[in-house]
């Protein structure tokens, strides 16, 4: 043998090169249905805050599939075309634009954080293409916190944290609750959060003794709970998302602090905290929309039959519970489907429809009433006190 | 029920210890790994994830009884810690401590991807050891997981410092440690001791992850900032230093939990990285770490 | 790698006349494809990171110091220019000025203690660095927006001209690097590039013969900080968004990887190795969802393992392989 090729190099040169260019060939092979009526979509279905963005991402190809089994929108199949931002503001950013200008979809739905949300919306503004976003912030939709002018373009479903904030003061407030101690996480949903319930404080008679922090990842939050526990307020709110929560409420079990009543945010909204703080959510209080409660709804609540539905069919798809955030995203999905079946693609009429015929839409969080001066269309009266009771929810009434 | 000031203090220290006792673990993983490759290990804090995942689905999914989860867990890391050695550092051409540095980097992210795809994204629970009631100190309360987490801190404490000082395995790798060349020359085979160097942290830091699951819930993307604050532990207490090491996770946690109770929860990490900032200005080997160590690691 | 720090000044004009060219090229080229047309906004980002990837690269190829705060300079440089042309309306381009000034100020006290001593104590110290400074952008909600960020930062223009659309941005960022790029090849040609160099290989030799060590890796660093300064401010007016998480930790590590993966020790491999990381992140890889960052970390193993001298060494490489392919004379070791 007069050479010697080193096949280990040369096969992974060759891996190399067959996987870059298939990246790029993607793009072009892909089949094409006649005629489909193009969405877009941005999630943040990986990366740290996969928890928003990950049921989002299935709640939607759940819809899309049912639509297209229904025989799609007056006859176009419906095609998502969705991206995962990882919770990257660029990531993000890039892919609005790459919906925009490459995918040429007539509207998008998300992204799921209420920052990247900011960072995309002067796209939708720019590009003039209706942008449902699926993250909390009033922000998004408020151009002018002044007058309360909504930006042309830009619409939301999840209801806003000054909804949340106020659901939770209004139920203290009925209970005598009036000193109160916060916990924040140092992310968006926390710092958000932590935004409303600063403001909205005196408005409500509350008076806050502490303002505690803690960062998502964190281990234990014993130390912060310890230092509340010394203020003896009444109740404690703690506003976060994801694992933290649950293990605040261990902590708060385990320092002996039932006495201080414990509200949590909506991010709550999932049994598997209840399941996974072992018994310590009993008797904590959180604002919740319908979809998380579909089952201990009132037969005649407007939304029970919506809630169960999506219950039903999610459960037997993803074989998981529900979170509360895939439902902002069933919310985004439906109303630009619905706008999609009465104006066809054009992106003026899909925004005037969001804006002038979204009225009494019956969806996952509420039943929304779009309008020029409201692009989130939800009243506080989204959010319904719910508090744990025998390891399930139960409505405070 | 107020709680005197007093009480609250010895909450926070103990609280602190705790938290420490983990940062401790991660820090001396990266120290056995570093003195012997130079190198940093940034996938040390996916074997803590994965200890905590792996124990998780042999205890809870199999129902082991932890006599016998805890070992086979530590053991399934164990043996992703030689197989980061063998097919991540060892086939490097011409390893750099960069380049070493940068695949374990790739490895980490290797790895979360893959704890990711078998357990998905949620966080998973592990029930304590030994139930749940807290106990009552002077007013503070400690978990009876927080004990454990202290008490594996301290066996293992004992049983490295043993294995240092008593066994052969353990006085190569101490030679590694001091000169690698030098100890190639006596005999000592640097490759095996690297892959041992790896073995040995992946285990420790499964044993972090075990022994905190049940305390903070373990999902696939805790590693990173467990990473961090290892490596953060690392720098204060010297790098390289193994009683620096846990001096140095012990003092991070307890300046967290003492940080965020008294000043400001908000800035508490801020205080830990301030006093490493003042520590490395003031003693650039760190708190324990020797300075002539130092003098011969080229990074 | 090695023999691209004593390149000739002539080898390397048609090769900076090349790179001029390609950057000329390229967006009319994408905008007559389809699927090429949006890698023009993704190549912006790719010219930004490859600006503080360009000082990363002096900072570690040549100087052979890790900092692990490169991100923070880079915050700072954005947040400087956002928050400013934001909240007080002043002229970006002073606001770039100011950040440039600030990051200077912050490399020289955090490079001149931790710098003066041999080893890896920068690495540390910059550590502690961008934890802070993440929490400080996090923390400080009035100014920095906090968490959730700030937008609607105002773009930037030169001389009343907007830049307005990506087109016109890539032609400004990627001269800037073009120009970054001419101002580092100069550094390392002159006398602080030689000192660098007689460090890298030998530290005590270096200072035996009079070179104050010290001195001329803090004056890298200092350099380094101030171009990834202006990466970040041009960042913040092209995005008009910025929020912590850009420029945490993570970030600096995702710097690292690009000049390793690129080859850290040629300029070239800064800008190879960022477009690369930035086309793998936010073009190419999204089509494996779930399993992205598997194939991410893959990707990073393969080359770290297969091109230890980073991807500017494959042609080196793959001349060699022609070359024993074809005359079979050089045998190569197998194993090691």
């Amino acid at each position: 043998m007069k050479t010697r090729f080193d096949f280990g190099k040369g096969t992974a040169c060759l891996l190399a090169a067959i996987v870059l260019v298939s990246f790029t060939l993607i793009p072009v092979l892909e089949v094409r249905a006649a005629e489909p009526y193009k969405v877009g979509a941005v999630f943040s279905v990986t990366g740290p805050l996969s928890f928003l963005g990950d049921p989002e991402k299935k709640t939607a190809l759940m819809l899309q599939e049912e639509i297209n089994k229904g025989g799609g929108i007056n006859g176009h199949p419906l095609e998502l075309v969705i991206y995962d931002d990882e919770g990257d503001a660029t990531k993000c950013a890039i892919f609005v634009r790459k919906l925009i200008l490459q995918d040429k979809v007539c509207a998008f739905i998300g992204p799921s954080l209420s920052g990247n949300s900011l960072a995309v919306l002067a796209e939708a503004e720019k590009h003039k293409i209706p942008m449902v976003s699926c993250a909390a912030s009033f922000k998004i939709v408020t151009k002018d916190p002044k007058t309360g002018e909504q930006w042309k373009w830009v619409f939301k479903t999840p209801q806003s944290d000054s909804m949340a904030v106020e659901a939770v003061y209004t139920q203290m407030k009925k209970n005598g609750i009036s000193k109160i101690a916060i916990m924040t996480a140092t992310d968006g949903f926390g710092a958000s959060g932590r935004g409303e319930l600063l403001r909205l404080a005196p408005e409500y008679g509350m008076n806050i003794v502490a303002d505690e922090k803690y960062s998502r990842k964190d281990t234990d939050m014993t130390a912060q709970l310890t230092k509340i526990k010394g203020l003896a307020p009444q109740a404690i709110v703690n506003w976060s998302v994801g694992t933290a929560q649950v293990v605040v409420l261990r902590n708060w079990q385990a320092l002996g602090m039932k006495n201080i009543k414990f509200y949590q945010s909506h991010g709550f909204g999932s049994r598997k905290n209840i399941e996974q703080s072992a018994g310590a959510a009993e008797g904590v209080y959180c604002p919740l929309g319908a979809c998380n409660i579909a089952e201990i709804l009132p037969e005649n609540y407007p939304q029970k039959k919506v809630t169960m539905e999506y219950l039903k069919a999610y459960k037997a798809k993803y074989n998981e519970p529900l979170s509360s955030f895939g439902g902002h995203a069933w919310d985004a999905l439906k109303m630009v489907a619905k706008a999609l079946e009465a104006v066809g693609t054009d992106k003026a009429k899909i925004r005037d429809y969001l804006e002038n015929n979204i009225k009494g839409f019956v969806g996952q969080h509420g039943v929304f009433n779009m309008s020029p001066k409201d692009h989130n269309g939800l009243s506080k009266e989204a959010f319904q006190m719910v508090v744990v009771k025998d390891g399930d929810w139960a409505l405070v009434h | 029920m107020e709680i005197s000031f007093a009480s609250q203090l010895l909450q926070y220290t103990i609280t602190g210890i705790t938290v420490g006792s983990i940062y401790a673990m991660v820090a001396v993983g990266f120290n056995i790994i570093y003195n012997v490759t130079e190198a940093i290990n940034f996938a040390q804090g996916e074997f803590v994830m994965l200890g905590g995942l792996v124990m998780v689905f042999l205890r809870v999914t199999l129902n082991i009884p932890v006599v016998f989860s805890l070992p086979m867990a530590i053991l399934v890391v164990t043996v992703v810690g030689i197989l980061l050695d063998r097919l991540a550092i060892k086939p490097i051409r011409k390893p750099s401590v960069l380049s070493m540095i940068i695949a374990t980097i790739g490895a980490s992210f290797l790895i979360r991807g893959a704890a990711m795809f078998i357990w998905g994204k949620n966080p998973f629970d592990l029930p304590p050891f030994s139930g749940r009631n807290p106990i009552s100190l002077f007013g503070a309360v400690v978990q009876p997981q927080g004990l454990w987490v202290i008490g594996f801190l301290v066996i293992m404490v004992i049983v490295l410092t043993l294995f240092f000082d008593r066994t052969i395995l353990g006085k190569a790798l101490r030679a590694c440690a001091v000169n690698p060349k030098a100890s190639s020359l006596v005999g000592i085979n640097v490759k095996h001791m690297v892959l041992i160097s790896f073995a040995l942290s992946a285990a420790i830091g499964a044993l972090g992850g075990i022994v905190i699951t049940p305390i903070s819930l373990m999902e696939y993307d805790r590693g990173a900032m467990l990473a961090v604050k290892g490596f953060s532990a690392c720098a204060l207490g010297g790098i390289g230093s193994f009683q620096g090491a846990v001096t140095g996770g012990l003092l991070i946690g307890l300046i967290e939990c003492l940080g965020a109770g008294l000043i400001s929860s908000g800035y508490k990490d801020v205080f830990a990285m301030l006093v490493l900032l003042a520590v490395l200005f003031i003693k650039p080997s760190g708190l324990l770490g020797s300075v002539e160590v130092s003098k011969i690691k080229k990074f | 790698m090695a023999g691209n720090h004593t390149l000739k000044r002539d080898k390397m004009t048609p090769r900076l006349g090349g790179f001029a060219l390609g950057i000329f090229l390229f967006p009319l080229l994408a905008q007559q494809i389809d699927f090429l047309e949006h890698y023009v906004d993704v190549m912006v980002f790719a010219g930004i990171y490859s600006l503080a990837a360009l000082g990363l690269c002096l900072l570690m190829g040549y100087a052979g110091q890790i900092s692990l705060g490169h991100a923070s300079f880079f915050g700072l440089g954005a947040y400087i220019s956002g928050v400013i042309t934001t909240k007080y309306g002043i002229n970006p381009w002073l606001c770039v000025f100011l950040g440039m000034l600030v990051s200077a100020v912050v490399a020289f006290a955090i490079g001149a203690p931790s710098l003066r001593l041999r080893g890896h104590y920068l690495a540390m110290a910059t550590l502690a660095f961008c934890i802070i400074v993440t929490i400080i952008f996090n923390e400080n909600v009035a100014i920095t927006g906090g968490p959730d960020g700030l937008a609607f930062i105002p773009g930037i223009g030169i001389f009343g001209y907007a830049l307005d659309s990506v087109t016109k941005y890539y032609y400004l960022v990627w001269s800037i690097v073009l120009l970054v790029l001419l101002l580092c090849l100069n550094v390392i040609r002159s006398r602080v590039g030689r000192a660098l160099r007689s460090i890298h290989s030998s530290e005590s030799a270096a200072g035996a013969v009079g070179v104050n060590v010290a001195k001329y890796k803090i004056y890298v660093f200092v350099l380094s900080a101030v171009i990834a300064s202006v990466a970040g401010s041009l960042y913040a007016h092209y995005l008009n968004f910025i929020n912590p998480s850009s420029f945490d930790l993570f970030v600096s590590i995702k710097l690292l990887i690009m000049i390793v993966l690129g080859g850290m020790y040629s300029l070239w491999g800064g800008i190879v190795g960022a477009v690369l990381i930035t086309f793998l992140s936010y073009e190419w890889l999204h089509y494996f969802e779930d399993a992205e960052v598997m194939v991410y970390g893959a990707i990073v193993l393969v080359i770290i393992i297969f091109l230890p001298g980073g991807l500017v060494s494959l042609p080196d490489k793959a001349k060699v392989l022609w070359a024993r392919e074809d005359g079979g004379r050089r045998v190569h070791k197998v194993g090691q």
